[in-house]
């Protein structure tokens, strides 16, 4: 078997050859952050944890780092609680901590910060979400600002919180419309990816 | 009445509500993974307390931040106090916002405009 952990010599310089292709592609790409595996709370708070602690580094406008903060939570959390994943390691009850996989990528050019996530989704769940999000791509502001206030109020939420306020959220925080994708998998699932932009540059220079 | 005194985490705020000092108080960041569970404590202290409540109780929010399901459970929170209000009580909130944080600010306007409670906006 060739890959990762084999110790032929041939496969090696192939993996470490890989390594540099990968290094180039994030750099190329501007990716800070590339993750695919469990997301739980724990991965949710030492990733917010850690991008935190880049935005300062870098010393961004604090209702930037805000923005990124409020967007990163919800992208993650929305994986932890409403990702399909069949998997043995998947967990669905909060008592045990929420557990599902998921990739989550963040990246930043000179204008603006890209959140993407991605995980599993049941194709039969498929219409509902792509509905939710057109028509949250659709509201202007005031429009947005209704749709939170209404989903806020309604009361058939599940105990890990509905899902929809944090699109709406996302897509008040960012001012941007949601970027999404479907990836068919096999004819039972498909991979969801869903990307947020926030702008860098100040309302005041804009 | 007991005080409830919960200290803040990563991901919880804190929560200080004691009748006898006068302070009601929640402040700090809220992304809890289970919201329900982490504010059933505040839902049964303010359930004991509205029985009781005399004067005039100011609940101040001092949040820096709060996840949506957060906002739900927060929305869930002033509704027992306009509760409260309807029946008879002085109650009302203070919402704090951090400078410049329009967000914040624009999240409690939000609130005062879905529940029938006055509030008092304060930045810093």
């Amino acid at each position: 078997m060739e890959g990762i952990g084999d110790s032929g010599l041939a496969s090696k310089s192939d993996y470490m050859k890989f390594v540099v292709s990968f290094h180039h592609m994030m750099v190329d790409k501007k990716l800070t952050l590339a993750y695919e595996g469990e997301v739980t709370q724990d991965i949710t708070k030492a990733f917010t944890a850690m991008t935190e602690k880049n935005l300062e580094k870098v010393e961004e406008d604090g209702k930037i780092k805000k923005k990124v903060y409020h967007v990163m939570v919800e992208c993650l959390q929305n994986i932890a609680k409403h990702a399909d994943d069949d998997k043995d390691t998947a967990s669905d009850k909060l008592e045990d901590g929420l557990s599902k996989t998921g990739i989550f990528i963040i990246g930043s050019d000179e204008k603006e910060y890209f959140i993407t996530s991605g995980n599993g989704i049941l194709n039969e769940n498929i219409p509902a979400l792509r509905e939710m999000i057109d028509n949250i791509n659709s509201l202007d502001a005031d429009g947005l600002k209704e749709l939170h206030k209404f989903k806020m109020r309604e009361n058939a939420i599940s105990s890990k919180g509905g899902a929809g306020l944090g699109f709406i959220d996302i897509a008040r925080k960012t001012g941007n419309p949601l970027e999404y994708h479907f990836e068919p998998i096999d004819g039972r699932s498909s991979f969801f990816l869903l990307k947020s932009r926030i702008s860098r540059v100040k309302e005041e220079q804009q | 009445m007991e005080p409830l005194i919960i200290a803040k985490k990563d991901d919880t705020p804190e929560i200080h509500l004691d009748a006898a000092a006068g302070k009601f108080e929640f402040s700090g960041k809220s992304l809890p993974e289970d919201v329900s569970t982490f504010y059933a404590p505040v839902f049964e202290w303010i359930k004991n307390f509205s029985a009781t409540a005399s004067g005039e109780p100011v609940f101040v929010f001092k949040m820096t931040y709060f996840n949506t399901a957060s906002s739900k459970i927060i929305l869930d929170i002033l509704m027992r106090l306009e509760e409260m209000k309807n029946a008879g009580k002085e109650v009302s909130v203070e919402w704090h916002y951090g400078e410049d944080d329009e967000d914040m600010k624009e999240a409690g306007e939000e609130y005062s405009e879905i529940v029938e409670v006055p509030f008092k906006f304060v930045e810093g």
